[in-house]
């Protein structure tokens, strides 16, 4: 007979970290199940990384060179989202800020693409895809990642993705630029005056404009600040209702954030082609 | 209407084992608990296996199936081929008891660790008084049947497990979250959630979400609203500034 | 070799009951260990869907303890310890409204209250609840204040024998660890029994695992007795199809919310059962019945409604006549009674539990539904009061326990059972151990207890555990099921006899061995059928959860009488008496005349 215990304080108590289930101490350390396979899913797994790569690899591609082209960003009243708001003279007659001569190497898209890509490079949903699909942590669920350790966000740079909020004001200021850029599509130049009209361009820069408006308010820091935050939601009926209306949108955050992506690089491509001629924007002015 | 069902279980404790080849009589609309049933009454009496209800509601059966941690009891026969092999194999992440039993006492530690809750008295007349809108984000959470397929799930223990001390795990961060947002709690967690529990290893990539039989939305409505919190309570210099200004918790 | 713990208060089982024992037992300053077969969390308590019964009144001020106390009477055929029944409807509100200090969170009324809904037998909503998942709530609720608490808990632990000292007190309580299949034990002077039903000795059932009426039979071994085991409650609807989840359950707050049951012809068939006893409060109109959901003071309730009794025995009969479903049950609808949207919102996990389980969406189609064995009104018999068995410092709470339901219980009056008893059970264990002399375990009733444990091991020729499980839950389901009669329940006992004679044996190791867990079950699981059929033979009228075809009435005679079953004198099987019924104080008599 063993006396394992006499006061219940001491027990198995479930707040002691010996023994909650009151399990014995099984020969030395507790060890998992031997099973050599890092995974042993059957299923197509590495899919959607795979996926994930080669669309965003494209979209990198892609707009790095747009970037550094620093041309066929602008044919009147359109402008590429890349090289807005305006900072050279290339805009002209439309409203811009001349702060890049049209020849620099560090091009006007440099320095604004810096704040949409930082929004979406700390955005919730493109951490999960660039984690699972580029650093394959994980790969995918149940399938073992390569890495002998590891911290998430707890360091140094990775940490620095709290600040998503910030990037997501920014995000709004560049939306407030992009719908001025959509309304401006609706002026165009004829004889030597301004006339309401309506071109293809027009219908992309509105579309984009309302894309990045969807994707931004589906944003989770976005969620949070009208109203996640709060505990009491019937104290606050206003806020609860936006919160209400965000979260909606945020269940489809995953989508909106690719379809927006494809919007800015396909508008990109729009106003590249017809202001390099290529093709030519039908248009209908008053 | 019945078929003989090729199935690999994986048998033998903490000193090894391995998967082991089967045979088993499968009848319409089975699952996956059933046909280990018939498995341990006819040819292997001493199989262990946990379950309590078979029908999803305990939380009692979870292993891997075909490398996918689910529900035995809610994993019907039907979702597989009659020629493909269903291989079934203990949750990885915890020290194997035998066969398909592991040991979980690592989850009830975490549960242990949180601070309880602590409610803000009654009203006047003896009740509390909390509105519906105010409940339905912990009640999400509290749909939480302890399966813990998501804590097994989760890479950032499953693939490492020296961060079991540092790491909760997304049921216990999610249980964080509950009394974070319970409208009667009185306690703040946040400091705890990001210093105790690691809310920082998680890297929202949702495996826990994917998994979980009850569908809730683990880290959309639970860890990514916490991290938000712990940002307004820890980085996020304005909200700092705000709330040490008015000095009160919205 | 026996590892042995000291405590005041040893409580067997981690359910409402269990928990709610422990967590009083513990506030009054003993020592207390949980000991529970399974995980802490999983007991069978997590599967209790739609609520909690208790007057609270939050939706209608008219509700009161009396009330309850009347529907609860009414609902058990007046078999049921007046006095739990009373002190049951007084305490439930406080034992609900006390879960919200420990953090529960139940559905709202607009006024910020907890919400109540309507069930079979109450006369007014009054069901707290959280969607259908009420009993997972009250089990996490009690869990974490556990857990705050810091009670010692022995998670997956199985009790083989109470031990008792030579005065016939209660020492103690021995068993296994299942992880390893060593052997522990508990010096304790109080043990509380809390280890809920009996279900697993029928094919279908919604009962778990768990239930192999392990409480049940470590009473009666231990000098205890058991009261009312004749009445087994028959829930009238379980899943029928596929057969392997037939027997699960479907919630009554399906008909609560507003399904109605249809045979195959289509006609809402209950209007044709109504009993004499429940003429008067019932419907007897489809139009009336339906302008019930939104107003229960102009109109009386749907037949569907009906204790659970009623409804199982017209169910049965419906299919016995061929009007059943295409998988031998009938039909409960819902689809075409309230909006997708609402369904998925209140009954969120039948929704799912039909989506995942039969490939059937419930939005759309109606459910096919037919009896299935649910619940024991029978158990140990108490005090009222204190929950004392007949043996000094054994206490029995929950669903183990006999008296509180009479005859039939009404749905939702189990969680309000666990939660009002189990903390009458801790006050009064506690209260007991502290009276006591430290308790003491001899080396003797050890080994004892060991050898028995061990013997599966021991015995090469035996039968499979399996084999012999699954013949007695095939006889008693078959006969000494729902409807009953004298040869089909000899029969049963036959069986039983012959059963209870075989050896078992078993394969493997003792770590973790299902095997040798259910060989060490059985013997419980026959013990308690022993005790149903003999009690069912007995009893010769039809009253709640038992129906003779032979005598399909109620008897005013056996209206006043228990029947008790104890260990024969040689304890080889189980002994009957009879013992008239307590009798209820004028001051209560009363309600029943009043008009409510
Ligand atoms: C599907 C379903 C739905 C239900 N819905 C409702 C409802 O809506 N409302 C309502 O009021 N009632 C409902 N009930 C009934 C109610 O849930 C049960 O009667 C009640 O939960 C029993 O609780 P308990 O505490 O007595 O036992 P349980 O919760 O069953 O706990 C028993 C405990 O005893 C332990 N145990 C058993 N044997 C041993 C042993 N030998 N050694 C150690 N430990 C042991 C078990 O491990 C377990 O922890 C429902 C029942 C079912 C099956
Ligand atoms: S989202 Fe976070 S908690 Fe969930 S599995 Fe991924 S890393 Fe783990
Ligand atoms: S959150 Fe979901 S997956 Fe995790 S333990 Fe709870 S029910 Fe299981
Ligand atoms: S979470 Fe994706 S943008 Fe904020
Ligand atoms: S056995 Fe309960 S969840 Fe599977």
């Amino acid at each position: 007979m063993t006396q394992t215990s006499s006061t219940g304080s001491t027990g198995q108590s479930l707040a002691s970290p010996t023994g909650t289930s009151a399990v014995p101490a099984l020969s030395g350390a507790p060890r998992r199940a031997k099973i050599n396979a890092k995974t042993l899913r059957t299923d197509r797994w590495w899919l959607q990384p795979l996926l994930t790569v080669v669309v965003l690899v494209s979209f990198i591609i892609y707009s790095t060179i747009r970037a550094f082209q620093n041309t066929h960003y602008f044919l009147d009243p359109y402008i590429s989202p890349f090289y807005s708001p305006c900072l050279s003279s290339s805009c002209a007659p439309a409203p811009h800020i001349s702060l890049f001569p049209s020849n620099a190497f560090f091009t006007p898209a440099i320095f604004i693409l810096v704040f949409p890509l930082g929004f979406r490079l700390t955005c919730y949903y493109y951490r999960k895809a660039y984690y699972r699909s580029f650093w394959l942590s994980p790969p995918a669920c149940a399938v073992a990642e390569p890495h002998k350790s590891y911290s998430g966000e707890t360091k140094f740079p990775l940490i620095g993705n709290n600040l998503h909020r910030y990037f997501f004001y920014a995000g709004m200021v560049f939306n407030v630029i992009l719908t001025y850029d959509a309304l401006l599509a609706f002026r165009f130049e004829k004889d030597g005056g301004h006339h309401f009209g309506i071109g293809l361009g027009t219908a992309v820069l509105v579309l984009n404009a309302t894309l990045l408006w969807l994707y931004t308010l589906s944003c989770h820091s976005c969620r949070h600040i009208v109203g996640g935050r709060l505990t009491h939601f019937s104290k606050h009926p206003v806020r609860y209702k936006f919160w209400g209306f965000v979260s909606t949108l945020n269940h489809k955050h995953m989508q909106l954030a690719w379809v927006s992506l494809f919007g800015v690089a396909l508008t990109d491509l729009y106003v590249l082609l017809v202001s390099s001629g290529a093709l030519s924007d039908p248009r209908w002015v008053a | 209407m019945s078929y003989e069902a090729k199935l690999r279980v994986w048998r033998g404790d903490a000193d090894g084992g391995d998967l082991q080849d089967y045979t088993v009589t499968v009848n319409e609309g089975e699952v996956v608990l059933d046909v280990i049933h018939r498995l341990q009454a006819t040819q292997a009496g001493d199989l262990a296996v946990r379950w309590n209800c078979k029908a999803g509601k305990c939380g009692s059966c979870s292993a891997e199936i075909n490398g996918r941690p689910r529900l035995m009891c809610l994993t019907r026969m039907g979702d597989f081929q009659e020629d493909q092999v269903v291989t079934i194999t203990p949750m990885r992440t915890f020290p194997v008891i035998r066969d398909l039993v592991t040991d979980v006492s690592f989850n009830y530690e975490k549960a242990a660790a949180i601070p309880p809750f602590t409610p803000k008295p009654r009203e006047k007349d003896g009740t509390y008084r909390m509105q519906q809108i105010d409940v339905e984000r912990s009640q999400e959470f509290r749909k939480c049947i302890e399966c813990f397929l998501c804590q097994d799930t989760c890479h950032v223990i499953r693939d490492h497990e020296d961060n079991m001390p540092a790491f909760s795990g997304p049921r216990f961060l999610m249980r964080i979250a509950e009394l974070d947002m319970h409208p009667l709690d009185t306690v703040d967690r946040k400091e705890f959630a990001q210093e105790q529990a690691g809310l920082g290893m998680c890297n929202i990539t949702k495996c826990c979400t994917e998994v979980c039989p009850e569908g809730i939305h683990i880290t959309d409505n639970a860890l990514i609203p916490l991290k938000e919190r712990v940002v307004d309570k820890k980085y996020d210099p304005l909200t700092w500034l705000g709330n040490t200004i008015r000095r009160r918790t919205p | 070799m026996t590892d042995l713990h000291n405590y005041d208060v040893v409580v067997v089982g981690a359910g409402g009951a269990g928990l709610r024992a422990a967590i009083e037992a513990h506030d009054q300053g003993a020592r207390v260990a949980v000991v529970c077969k399974s995980l802490l969390g999983k007991a069978h308590t997590v599967m209790a869907e739609g609520g909690i019964a208790a007057a609270m009144g939050n939706l209608y001020p008219e509700d009161n303890w009396r009330v309850h106390f009347r529907d609860t009477m009414r609902g058990g055929k007046m078999l049921n310890h007046w006095r739990m029944a009373q002190l049951h409807a007084q305490e439930a509100p406080d034992r609900v409204r006390e879960l919200e200090d420990w953090g529960a969170l139940f559905d709202r009324t607009k006024d910020g209250l907890i919400s109540q809904r309507d069930f079979g037998g109450h006369r007014f909503a009054r069901l707290a609840h959280v969607g259908d998942r009420t009993g997972l709530e009250l089990i996490r609720t009690l869990q974490q204040r556990a857990v705050a608490l810091g009670i010692d808990v022995y998670m997956e632990h199985t009790i083989t024998r109470l031990l008792t000292g030579p005065d016939g007190a209660i020492s103690g309580a021995f068993g296994y660890r299942r992880v390893d299949g060593e052997f522990v034990a508990w010096q304790a002077p109080s043990v509380i029994l809390a280890t809920g039903g009996i279900g697993k000795s029928y094919v279908v059932t919604s009962n778990s695992w768990e239930y192999t009426g392990d409480g049940h039979s470590l009473a009666l071994q231990a000098g205890a007795s058991l009261v009312n085991m004749e009445f087994v409650q028959f829930h009238p609807t379980g899943m029928v199809w596929p057969i392997s989840v037939k027997g699960i359950l479907i919630t009554e707050s399906v008909r609560g919310e507003g399904g109605v049951l249809k045979n195959s012809e289509g006609r809402r068939f209950m209007f044709d059962y109504i009993p004499e006893f429940f003429r008067a409060e019932t419907a007897d109109t489809e139009e009336e019945a339906d302008r019930w959901y939104d107003d229960h003071a102009n109109n009386r309730r749907p037949p569907e409604l009906l204790p659970r009794d009623e409804v199982a025995r017209a169910i049965n009969a419906e299919v016995k006549a061929g009007r059943g479903s295409p998988h031998g049950g009938v039909f409960l609808d819902i689809a075409s009674r309230r909006s997708a949207e609402d369904i998925k919102r209140r009954l969120p996990s039948m929704y799912h539990q039909f989506k995942e389980l039969a490939e059937v969406d419930i939005t759309v189609e109606a459910m096919e539904v037919g009896p299935t064995c649910h619940y024991v009104m029978g158990g140990v018999e108490v005090d009222p009061e204190s929950q004392a068995a007949l043996v000094p410092g054994l206490f029995a709470a929950g669903e183990v326990s006999g008296g509180m339901h009479g005859s039939n219980r009404l749905g939702g009056n189990s969680l309000s059972d666990l939660l009002v008893f189990g903390k009458r059970a801790g006050t009064a264990a506690a209260t007991h151990a502290k009276a006591s002399m430290a308790a003491s375990i001899t080396q003797e009733a050890l080994a004892d207890a060991e050898q028995a444990a061990l013997r599966p091991f021991e015995e090469k020729s035996g039968d499979n555990p399996y084999a012999v499980w699954h013949a007695l839950q095939a006889a008693m389901n078959e006969l000494v099921g729902i409807i009953r009669n004298a040869d089909e329940v000899e029969r049963a006992l036959a069986t039983i006899e012959e059963l209870k004679a075989k050896k078992l044996s078993v394969t493997g190791g003792r770590a973790y061995n299902p095997g040798w867990h259910l060989a060490l079950d059985l013997p419980n699981m026959l013990r308690v059928s022993e005790c149903i059929a003999k009690a069912a033979l007995e009893r010769q009228e039809s009253r709640g959860g038992h129906t003779r075809d032979e005598f399909p009435k109620p008897d005013a005679e056996w209206g006043k009488l228990n029947l008790i079953c104890t260990l024969n004198d040689d304890r080889s099987g189980i002994a009957l008496t009879r013992k008239p019924l307590p009798v209820m104080p004028p001051e209560l008599a009363e309600i029943f005349e009043e008009t409510l």
